[in-house]
């Protein structure tokens, strides 16, 4: 078993409207440092060890977990831990 | 004519869908649970708004990877007309059946109010009972409706004249005011605002009855002309 954490992140270009509002929050707290946050999505996987495991990951990032319209993704496979 | 109204878990605005088509058209219309549609027999198929599966991951990514939208497929393959509104723009934007991409409302607020559109293009089998240019007032009701495309797909659509209504005051930050787009095709509308909506002077506006019209009349004089 392997652990794959996805990580979805909107494309630069695109307009982030949540993470202005995190970056504006984050300046009234008084952090004026803070000059752009961006949100993403991390998805967790628990995946059967295969041989092409990478590519089918790969595949399922591009068919469902990140809209390539907007996003893009990475991925790290980790050994899972078992509970 | 008849149309079907592809309920999916978290559907909302389908029994909106239904009253407008069987009630106000005096067409025929069927309630479709998404598991069990077959949808050889219907001549246009609505997809409406909601929440269909929560929102979960995107909204409409999840049902646009469900086993109907095959079928939904096979049918836009025939030329046959499919609306989206709303919940079901964004299904066909993540199933790609239009090109783009939904994201949260420049304001980050969930929006329900009327708002008065652009009729972009008259000359589609959604709109050709309009005015070209003419201004008309549906509801919106929606968190996700920024659409945003790049600038290659933007002059695409300009291109095509893929761009049939736009707001006139443009509520969400929607990349060139766009508030909904047909496929090259022509048979394919995704719109965020609500038509169905606005079919009776009693919910503030009849002016989507027109839209509903336009298909039926196109499709009895075009399509079913030629088959």
């Amino acid at each position: 078993m392997k652990k794959v954490i996805v990580n979805v992140t909107l494309k630069s270009g695109v307009l982030d409207p949540q993470g202005k509002a995190i970056q504006e929050s984050l300046n009234s707290l008084g952090y004026k440092e803070v000059q752009q946050a961006r949100v993403g999505k991390s998805i967790e996987l628990q995946v059967d060890e295969g041989p092409d495991l990478e590519e089918r990951v790969k595949e399922m990032c591009d068919k469902l977990l990140a809209n390539p319209v907007i996003e893009e993704y990475s991925f790290v496979v980790e050994e899972a831990v078992r509970s | 004519m008849k149309f079907a109204v592809i309920v999916f878990p978290g559907s909302n605005c389908d029994r909106d869908m239904y009253h407008a088509v069987k009630d106000v058209l005096k067409e025929e219309a069927d309630l479709v649970w998404y598991q069990s549609a077959n949808l050889e027999d219907y001549e246009a198929i609505l997809l409406p708004g909601g929440f269909s599966y929560g929102d979960y991951l995107r909204s409409g990514a999840v049902a646009a990877t469900s086993d109907i939208m095959q079928q939904i497929k096979a049918h836009v393959s025939k030329g046959k007309p499919v609306l989206g509104v709303c919940n079901g723009f964004q299904i066909l934007l993540e199933a790609g059946l239009l090109p783009g991409a939904m994201q949260r409302n420049k304001n980050l607020a969930f929006m329900c109010h009327q708002e008065p559109l652009v009729v972009e293009n008259n000359e589609t089998l959604f709109t050709s009972l309009y005015e070209q240019g003419e201004i008309v007032r549906f509801p919106i009701a929606h968190g996700e409706g920024n659409y945003f495309c790049d600038e290659e797909t933007l002059e695409k659509l300009k291109a095509n004249k893929q761009i049939v209504f736009t707001y006139r005051n443009n509520p969400n930050g929607s990349v060139a005011d766009i508030a909904g787009i047909r496929n090259e095709e022509g048979n394919v509308l995704g719109m965020m605002p609500h038509p169905e909506r606005a079919v009776e002077a009693l919910l503030g506006s009849a002016d989507g009855v027109k839209l509903f019209q336009s298909v039926v009349k196109n499709w009895r004089e075009s399509y079913v002309a030629n088959t």
